[in-house]
């Protein structure tokens, strides 16, 4: 017991000692670059969405239209390799739009490649974007239940 | 002109929030990404991120809460229309065009190319 | 002939002589502050091979076979080869050694590999089980980063803290005779684990080992730090090398004169590596390279090598177990 008690006091010793000595994130450079990024992103989406509403579709379609074409942007430079440079810099910026998800299934799809098309692209595809169909498929099933629930 | 000023601001602080996140706590991308799903549902899913998306169009749409307020939508349009079984079809009818892509693309594109490391 | 020393320590009878080292980088090693001092170089981090795992068996293979070939022979003089990597079952090494067919011997001490195999190939040397063997290590960063953390392509930023995996190789062929500086002493640790969870921390949660290694090899062999010209430490990065200095200051040892760390030896400010190096290759391509150089122009005459290495895998992050980490010093002089 003694020895465990020990041991505890060592490491939150040294737990101390680690974080006074710890780098902290450049939090405003992050916040301005994953501001002026995500922002961007978004724009570009805005347009996107606004040229597919000019061709005359419904709110909807052209929203889904728009979504489409934002997967395939991420998915495209995240083949071409830029889009991991543009993550380096812009944190949550290019990984919060819906871009990144994009990326976070072509990275894993594209790295496994080489164990086989069942196992690795199949397979690793979700490995990053699994859990947030997931997860955002049960709670809209929550929030499904319980809207029915209230009618 | 408008539109575009607000979806970058409304975007570009969803992002910031993301940031934040990830710098101050120990939450990983993937964390933050489930979060963020999860928490835009759950605020759609009180009558919150509607006025979010009037206000920032693809700035609220196009960052990852606007997928979990997506699949909130599709299923509560499909409960009033279809009753309980809504709660089955609507979330994956109403994002199905995103998630079909991002599989497509997805796909295409580990084929086409090659990680750089 | 008794060589062990105090708890943990070995004096070798016959130190065994260090006869010939090679290593190999990457671009990244090669734009880098040792780009000199390298024997070879690739373009990319593939070399035109079809995976990160294959490029790394050939940085393997390339640096035992020219090692055994600059100690002044070839491969049928080696009698065993201990080397490690850091991927699962010790995949690029397993295949590095196919094609060498020598009698081989895998060692898994992740990034302290290099400092393990040259320990246990002067054992086998001094205790007359071997007249010549080969150490080496080897790792590349993106077959690391697939396996430890994210895809390669994932846009993700990497904290302040994280250190860059070397894409790289070493190699030391460790002889009972001929000339060259001498393995003469070398302490083997004990796993430490002060509790650090985080994988981006590494160079932090390995401090602690490389304090006790050395101050364990301090209280067998007598030796104060002033005894070595150099100590290095394997793969601790800015922030480790900080604690270790920290923490051996407590024990009321200075060793910030002639203390560095191998991982902030490689990379250049601009090359965005953080806190620095690591890997196995991070000891291994300062060793084989620089440090022997230094070594055979006399501008260095004693040095401790503590290689550093943490011990967890995928698997025991994800189940929120802290960082099991190891640190063993081997003392090379001429």
């Amino acid at each position: 017991m003694s020895e465990n008690i020990r041991q505890q006091m060592k490491e939150e010793a040294f737990q101390q000692k680690f974080n006074q000595v710890k780098p902290k994130p450049p939090l405003l450079k992050n916040i301005i670059w994953a501001f002026v990024v995500g922002g961007f992103i978004c724009t570009i989406g805005q347009f996107v969405l606004d040229y597919f509403l000019s061709l005359g579709m419904g709110k909807k379609e052209a929203a889904g239209s728009a979504t489409a074409v934002m997967v395939f942007l991420g998915s495209f430079f995240t083949g071409l390799g830029i889009y991991d440079e543009l993550g380096k810099r812009a944190g949550a910026g290019s990984i919060v739009p819906i871009t990144g998800f994009a990326n976070s299934i072509v990275a894993p799809a594209m790295e496994f490649k080489r164990e086989g098309y069942i196992f690795g692209v199949g397979a690793k595809m979700f490995v990053i974007a699994g859990p947030v169909l997931v997860y955002g498929m049960v709670t809209a099933f929550i929030v499904g239940l319980v809207y029915w629930l209230r009618q | 002109m408008t539109a575009y000023i607000m979806a970058f601001i409304v975007g570009g602080l969803i992002c910031v929030i993301g940031q934040l996140l990830m710098d101050l706590t120990p939450l990983t991308p993937a964390h933050v990404l489930v979060l963020f799903v999860v928490m835009g549902a759950l605020l759609s899913g009180i009558g919150l991120y509607q006025p979010l998306v009037d206000l920032g169009g693809a700035g609220a749409t196009i960052p990852l809460p606007g997928f979990g307020h997506a699949l909130v939508v599709g299923t509560i349009e499909d409960v009033d229309k279809y009753g309980f079984w809504g709660i089955f079809s609507g979330a994956l009818r109403a994002s199905a065009t995103g998630v079909m892509a991002a599989v497509v693309f997805g796909f295409a594109m580990s084929v086409l190319f090659n990680p750089k490391g | 002939m008794q060589k062990t020393k105090g708890k943990q320590s070995i004096l070798f009878a016959n130190p065994p002589v260090v006869t010939g080292t090679a290593n190999i980088g990457g671009p990244m090693e090669g734009q880098g502050l040792l780009g000199d001092y390298f024997d070879h170089l690739m373009e990319d981090n593939l070399h035109d091979l079809s995976s990160w795992e294959k490029c790394e068996s050939y940085m393997l293979e390339q640096v035992i076979k020219t090692a055994a070939q600059k100690s002044g022979g070839d491969m049928s003089d080696i009698d065993y080869v201990f080397a490690g990597d850091l991927l699962n079952q010790l995949m690029s090494t397993h295949f590095a050694l196919r094609s060498l067919s020598r009698p081989f011997i895998g060692l898994y001490g992740a990034c302290s590999t290099m400092a393990l195999s040259m320990i246990m190939g002067a054992i086998t040397v001094d205790g007359g089980f071997a007249n010549k063997v080969v150490g080496a290590a080897s790792s590349h960063h993106d077959a690391a980063e697939r396996q430890y953390r994210f895809p390669t392509e994932l846009g993700v930023q990497r904290p302040p803290m994280a250190q860059w995996t070397v894409t790289g190789a070493g190699a030391a062929v460790i002889a009972a005779a001929g000339f060259g500086p001498r393995i003469t002493a070398a302490t083997i640790g004990k796993i430490v684990d002060l509790g650090v969870k985080d994988p981006n921390s590494l160079g932090p949660a390995m401090a602690p080992a490389a304090v006790d290694t050395l101050w364990q090899h301090i209280q067998d062999t007598g030796r104060q730090p002033a005894y070595y010209d150099m100590i290095f430490t394997g793969d601790l990065g800015s922030v480790g090398k900080t604690l270790v200095i920290e923490m051996m200051k407590e024990k009321g040892i200075d060793i910030s004169d002639n203390y560095e760390d191998c991982g902030c030896m490689i990379y250049k400010e601009e090359q965005d590596a953080h806190a620095g190096a690591s890997g196995c290759a991070s000891s291994a391509v300062v060793f084989c390279g620089y440090i022997y150089q230094m070594m055979t122009e006399l501008k260095l005459n004693k040095i401790l090598l503590i290689g550093t290495g943490s011990l967890h895998s995928p698997t025991s992050y994800q189940q929120k177990e802290s960082i099991p980490c190891i640190a063993h010093a081997v003392a090379v002089e001429i």
